[in-house]
């Protein structure tokens, strides 16, 4: 077997085997999709109309944002990626094959749900089947991107989860996941064009769905794969080997510059 | 042998202000087992690292098998087999399945016959977070020969392991040094020094102090070597004579014990009085000074006990 897959592999079933890591790819979400199923279509009825791609991105942003920086810090941290380094694991591996991997967590856990919510809850399903699988294939790249940069950024459990919350909570209020963008006051939608679940949503909504949206879909779309290939480049630039070793290629702040696409998508929108 | 594998000249390495290593030279002939040694925080690590690449040096050259690990790190990876002291390994990682991971990036097949050799066969299965620390360092000491590495850089080996971890880990050793490989050693622990190199560096404060082979070091010192005798009418207690080169004497249950500082003439010189007295010599024994004693002895002389 190759060295790829052996990793691949090794990565693929630490997400079944960590119990932290089988909570955040399957547990957390899927109860949190099985009691959205259950109250939030009660309460609202109108969720039922976007309640899949909302708990696909949900699923995503779980996986990645909140279960794959943890790992990848404390893999550092514990001297693992020294260990690597001298047996001749490229740093691109050890960043991509974990992402990766869970990406596929979190597609496995998206596939459940898009079999189940319409005949469990009522959800409605997507005019489009194929580019809904392209749009949760992009949401699940964009995130996965993320999630690697902030778990290289971080030098701390602390700092991770400080990180991972700042982009996971105003995604939940402001995203468009629990309310549609078209309900939030105008003031807050300079706020909600920065985040990826927002043109996520937008872009699932606008081509997958046909519906009218706020953001123009498309550019929802340019938006993701710009801001998730800067944010894959930026995990690789900046990752370190080793947190002890003073020795970095540049500074933490430049992982800013992943808002780059989303300012540009404020502006053009 | 005497065929320079490895060299550091003027190696220079500081966290900050804090100077770890300042200026150290020293060569590793093929197909030796060369010792670092030096108490916690002398270096050692801080040397071994950026000879292993994973560090940057901050001056100096270093040079193993004609590269520099600073510039080309990974031509590095299967040139040399590292164990290092930090765990290394995920801790959900299975024992068998990190043997095939390492293996994988190496480019050879998995080496289970290092487990079987190393009596981890059993445990093939377990993470790594389960087998104790004796079971992880042979692990970690597995994985770092697998490759066959022309050398392998071994820090603290058996720290924390057992008797028969340690002796069975000591003829590994052994064994690799039989077939060629070049071992370089990291300890604090002088007997096993003593025992298993060549030659040692000794490592103080991030400067070499002492080099050579652990008899030449031990007979340098200004220690003094053990002379135990034992006689049938044990003619010596009665007796106070003195005896050439001897500085010291004491009795012990049936021994009478002499520190000599040239022991040739003061064994001769004994012999020849038990056999003038008309005794009969029932055991001598002469224990040279350790490679501890003399370490002890380096380190009081520089202030540092």
């Amino acid at each position: 077997m190759t060295a790829f897959a052996n990793h691949f592999l090794f990565e693929f079933k630490t997400g079944l085997r960590n119990s932290t890591s089988l909570l955040m790819n399957y547990l957390f979400p899927l109860a949190f999709y099985a009691m959205m199923g259950l109250v939030m279509t009660q309460i609202n009825p109108g969720f039922k109309e976007s309640m899949l791609p909302a708990m696909v991105i949900f699923v995503g942003m779980v996986s990645t944002l909140l279960g794959l920086p943890g790992p990848l810090v404390e893999s550092r941290e514990a001297g693992i990626y020294r260990s690597f380094k001298i047996n001749g694991v490229p740093a691109l591996s050890i960043l991509a094959i974990p992402a990766l991997t869970t990406v596929f967590h979190a597609l496995i856990a998206s596939t459940i749900i898009a079999l189940t919510a319409t005949p469990l809850f009522d959800a409605l399903p997507p005019a489009r089947w194929g580019v809904f699988v392209l749009l949760t294939l992009l949401t699940a790249f964009i995130f996965g991107g993320l999630g690697a940069l902030i778990g290289v950024i971080s030098n701390g459990a602390r700092s991770t989860v400080l990180w991972s919350q700042l982009i996971f909570l105003p995604s939940m209020l402001l995203g468009g996941l629990m309310m549609p963008l078209s309900i939030l006051p105008k003031s807050v939608l300079p706020f909600s064009s920065l985040l990826p679940s927002a043109h996520a949503m937008q872009a699932f909504m606008g081509l997958a769905y046909g519906q009218e949206t706020v953001l123009d879909p498309v550019v929802s779309v340019l938006v993701l794969l710009t801001s998730g290939a800067l944010a894959f480049g930026l995990a690789i630039y900046l990752f370190s080997w080793d947190s002890r070793n003073a020795a970095r290629r540049g500074h933490p702040l430049l992982a800013l510059l992943v808002l780059i696409p989303y300012l540009l998508g404020i502006l053009f929108a | 042998m005497n065929e320079p594998i490895l060299s550091v000249q003027n190696f220079r390495k500081a966290y900050g202000d804090f100077v770890a290593v300042s200026g150290i030279s020293f060569e590793v002939q093929r197909g030796e087992i060369f010792g670092l040694l030096g108490p916690n925080g002398a270096g050692k690590t801080s040397t071994l690292e950026c000879l292993e690449g994973i560090r940057q040096p901050d001056g100096g050259a270093l040079n193993i098998l004609d590269i520099d690990p600073s510039r080309e790190p990974r031509k590095l990876h299967n040139l040399i087999g590292v164990q290092l002291q930090t765990s290394g390994l995920p801790g959900n990682m299975q024992v068998e399945e990190a043997m095939r991971f390492f293996c994988a990036y190496h480019g050879i097949s998995p080496r289970l016959d290092l487990l079987e050799r190393l009596g981890l066969s059993e445990k093939r299965h377990s993470q790594y977070h389960e087998l104790s620390t004796g079971q992880q360092r042979r692990l970690a000491l597995a994985l770092a020969v697998a490759h066959n590495p022309p050398i392998v850089i071994l820090d603290e080996p058996t720290a924390g392991l057992d008797v028969g971890s340690r002796s069975e880990l000591h003829s590994l050793m052994q064994e690799l040094k039989r077939q060629g490989t070049t071992l370089i050693l990291a300890t604090h622990d002088m007997a096993e020094a003593e025992k298993m190199t060549d030659r040692v560096a000794i490592l103080l404060r991030g400067a070499i102090v002492a080099t050579g082979s652990p008899r030449e070091l031990t007979a340098t010192g200004s220690g003094f070597t053990k002379v135990s005798v034992r006689t049938e009418q044990s003619i010596l207690h009665q007796n106070n004579t003195s005896f050439p080169s001897v500085s010291q004497h004491a009795l012990k249950d049936e021994y009478s014990i002499y520190y000599s500082t040239d022991p040739g003439p003061t064994v001769s010189a004994l012999l020849e009085y038990i056999s003038v007295q008309g005794d009969k010599l029932i055991d001598l024994r002469v224990e040279r000074p350790s490679l501890e004693e003399r370490f002890l002895e380096i380190t009081n002389n520089r202030g540092l006990s």
